[in-house]
């Protein structure tokens, strides 16, 4: 009882850190149509910045300043990148921000080497918050917890109750209205733009201590990202919290409880071979729960799509 | 994407002209002729390399060219039908009985099955959605490899020897030549028949249903189904490659199925230009040699194609070819003389800043990476201290100079390139 605690508090870690990610993805996504490939590029580049900023100004600071420099490369990178790339369509859009995406990784080894930084927990947060049973919870868990929350908070709020959340929602649906009305849609793109990628800044800020700030920390991260908004369906926000919690969960259970398929497959009433390392299914037998934990979600996409094409939540396409 | 070649083709009266059967016999005779000319081993290993990503390249335009699919996990066909091939080599009795040669076809077959499997949901719907399913199928094949030992062989990969095949008249491709030449051959008959694969019905609807999948499905076409059929057709063509592959490397690891793979063919294709049938084959073929000849001069090799890459998505997205292409009215008008001297203009001053450009990049890398105390570098074949001011301020001069002379001449390009490719001259 108290593993599945600790565990539950270890996948919400994980699924709000995902959210923090999907959510600017699918932001992007229903304003433009565009996924942005390189979006969990802008958030290594989040973790990066924050690190040099911390060398200089500490953790603090670069929890600050580094999203909003992420943000304002971000929308440069809407600006004269991908508004320009519009006008040939979806496609090499999505291309474009592909190979955003490599030069992005490419440019991260150029300026900070391959290894890995030595960017950590700031000394205020490295203490245990509470312990369930003898199993100790850090502070910056709850931390991470925390900001991610009240991150999420703020921008229901803007969304929902104020005059630019009212506009955004109505450039989402109906762009040349809003622009009919005399609104720069344009400039409210950037703008979401821009949003949506500090907030994968923030989330490479403060993961990047956890999970270690290295140059493949955007691809490792990145697939899942997309893994997540489409079984959440494409363009839903709500559909993104409930599959990064979702995701979030299930890798960190099958992490942590060791199912082995031996197990069920006796279960069932099948008898194992003798010897196993002839057998030709013997990666089924010897399959455990900690070793499909990272390819879980990506099951769970192929069947998602296979029974409801258009996601937990999304719309049925027209 | 116009594909200007095919429809002046076509208006060709049927049957076979010279004019369409003339670059098939040249690029032929050039497959035979190439490896007297570049005897090295390197380069006969470089030119293996080269036709195998033609082929690869050729079978992801289906989807992305012809079809308008954009696959991000198209690495998978190509590398399971490797892999597939390698067990069969590994199958001693059967593999002593079958011929080398042949074996590319089984490479195809297993890379077409997993594309049924794949394409029979993942081909729904086209553009994004369909790009997500093959990046979601993609990593989650590549992930298994590490699971599914007794197919992937792990971390290792698996590996084995071609020269176990049934002697094909006598040759057992002990050589690397002779693994050429069944390469080459392999690169002839699968460029054919992909080719008249965009020629026949089939292929002119996935065209139709790239530009305008509604029209098509009213005119009685199931948008699906022909995606479909590109579909399973490029996954035919991609295990072939795959095929190759393990032939001529005689190892597969799990490098070949991974998103890195995947992203570098789309990169490759689309320098190469997707309009064109021709263009991936460009493509192939420069972007092999920028990795092999920029890989041995520079670490930065794979920034500077990234670079190319987004100046390509940016600026020219009908990529190398489309470039090309974009000077047959010139070539027919016979004008192209008088473009020469103000690309020059241009091209010259331009190059000599992107030289100037390269080695601020490379000075900056050695001055942050280099170990301590290690000033000297090489770039261009001169030895220099990058500690010092005059290296910097000769590339500082060539970038400033080299683009400003560029930029200065670049009107009058765009305006003698409107004069050679407008009927009335420009009509200045």
């Amino acid at each position: 009882m108290e593993l599945i605690a600790v565990n539950l508090i270890d996948g919400l870690v994980t699924g709000l850190l995902l959210f923090m990610l999907s959510a600017g993805l699918t932001l992007i996504f229903s304003m433009m149509g565009v996924l942005n490939f390189a979006h969990a590029s802008f958030y290594m580049l989040g973790a990066y910045f924050a690190f040099q900023i911390s060398v200089f100004l500490g953790f603090w600071m670069g929890l600050l300043i580094a999203p909003v420099i992420v943000g304002v490369l971000g929308a440069l990178v809407e600006r004269y990148g991908l508004r320009r790339v519009h006008q040939y369509g979806h496609v090499p859009e999505l291309i474009f921000t592909f190979g955003l995406a490599l030069l992005i990784e490419e440019l991260v080894q150029f300026i900070w080497g391959k290894s890995a930084m030595p960017y950590e927990i700031p000394e205020i947060l490295q203490f245990t918050a509470f312990s369930i049973a003898g199993n100790a919870i850090p502070a910056y868990k709850i931390f991470m917890i925390f900001t991610s929350v009240a991150i999420f908070l703020v921008l229901l709020y803007i969304l929902t109750r104020t005059r630019v959340g009212l506009i955004i929602q109505a450039a989402l649906s109906y762009p040349k209205t809003v622009e009919a009305l005399g609104h720069n849609v344009p400039l409210v793109f950037m703008g979401v733009f821009g949003v949506g990628t500090a907030l994968a800044g923030v989330a490479g800020v403060i993961a990047g201590p956890v999970l270690s700030t290295f140059p493949g920390m955007a691809f490792v991260l990145g697939s899942i990202v997309f893994v997540t908004i489409v079984i959440g369906g494409l363009g839903s926000l709500g559909g993104a919290l409930v599959a990064s919690l979702i995701i979030g969960w299930l890798t960190t259970f099958s992490k942590a409880y060791n199912v082995r398929m031996e197990d069920i497959l006796n279960g069932i009433g099948f008898t194992t071979p003798d010897p196993i390392w002839d057998s030709a299914w013997r990666d089924l037998w010897t399959l455990t729960s900690p070793q499909i934990a990272d390819i879980l979600p990506y099951i769970l996409m192929v069947l998602i799509l296979v029974f409801r094409p258009y996601g937990l939540f999304g719309k049925r396409q027209a | 994407m116009t594909q200007t070649s095919q429809i002046s083709a076509s208006r060709q009266a049927p049957g076979l002209s010279l004019g369409v059967v003339m670059p098939w016999l040249l690029s032929a005779a050039a497959l035979v002729l190439l490896p007297m000319v570049f005897t090295a081993n390197s380069a006969i290993t470089v030119m293996n390399q080269m036709a195998i990503t033609i082929i690869f390249a050729l079978a992801y335009n289906m989807l992305l060219g012809q079809g308008g699919m954009l696959s991000f996990g198209h690495a998978v066909y190509m590398g399971v039908g490797g892999f597939a091939c390698m067990h069969i080599m590994n199958m001693s009795d059967f593999f002593a009985a079958l011929p080398l040669p042949v074996l590319p076809i089984f490479g195809g077959l297993v890379g077409m099955g997993l594309a049924i499997v794949v394409g029979s949901f993942s081909t729904r719907s086209s553009g994004t959605v369909f790009a997500m399913i093959s990046l979601g199928v993609g990593e989650l094949i590549a992930a298994c490899s590490i699971i599914i030992v007794v197919f992937f062989g792990g971390e290792e990969g698996i590996s084995g020897d071609r020269t176990y095949g049934l002697p094909f008249f006598g040759i057992e491709f002990l050589r690397q030549i002779e693994v050429y030449y069944l390469t080459a051959f392999w690169l002839m008959l699968s460029a054919l028949l992909m080719f008249l694969f965009s020629r026949t019905p089939i292929g002119r609807i996935a065209n139709a249903v790239r530009d305008n999948p509604e029209r098509a499905e009213f005119l009685g076409y199931s948008q699906r189904w022909v995606r479909f059929h590109s579909f399973v057709a490029s996954g035919f063509f991609a295990g072939v490659a795959g095929a190759l592959f393990a032939i001529n490397y005689e190892i597969l690891t799990e490098e070949n199925l991974n998103l890195a793979t995947s992203g570098e063919i789309l990169l490759v294709t689309f320098l190469g230009g997707v309009g064109f049938f021709f263009g991936p084959i460009i493509g192939a073929i420069v972007f092999t040699l920028l990795r092999t000849v920029l890989g041995l001069e520079t670490e930065l090799w794979a920034l500077y194609v990234g670079l190319l890459f987004l100046v390509t998505v940016m600026y020219f997205p009908g990529g190398l070819a489309g470039l090309l292409m974009m000077h047959s009215p010139a070539v027919k008008m016979k004008r192209l003389r008088s473009l020469v001297v103000p690309y020059a203009k241009v091209l010259v001053p331009g190059a000599f800043a992107i030289i100037g450009a390269a080695c601020l990049i490379e000075m900056v890398f050695h001055l942050r990476h280099a170990p301590p105390g290690d000033h000297q570098m090489t770039l261009f074949w001169i030895s220099f201290d990058s500690h010092t001011i005059l290296p910097w301020t000769v590339s500082a001069v060539l970038l400033i100079g080299g683009g400003w002379l560029a930029k200065r001449f670049a009107p009058e390009m765009a305006n003698s390139y409107h004069a050679a490719t407008s009927l009335d001259g420009g009509g200045a």
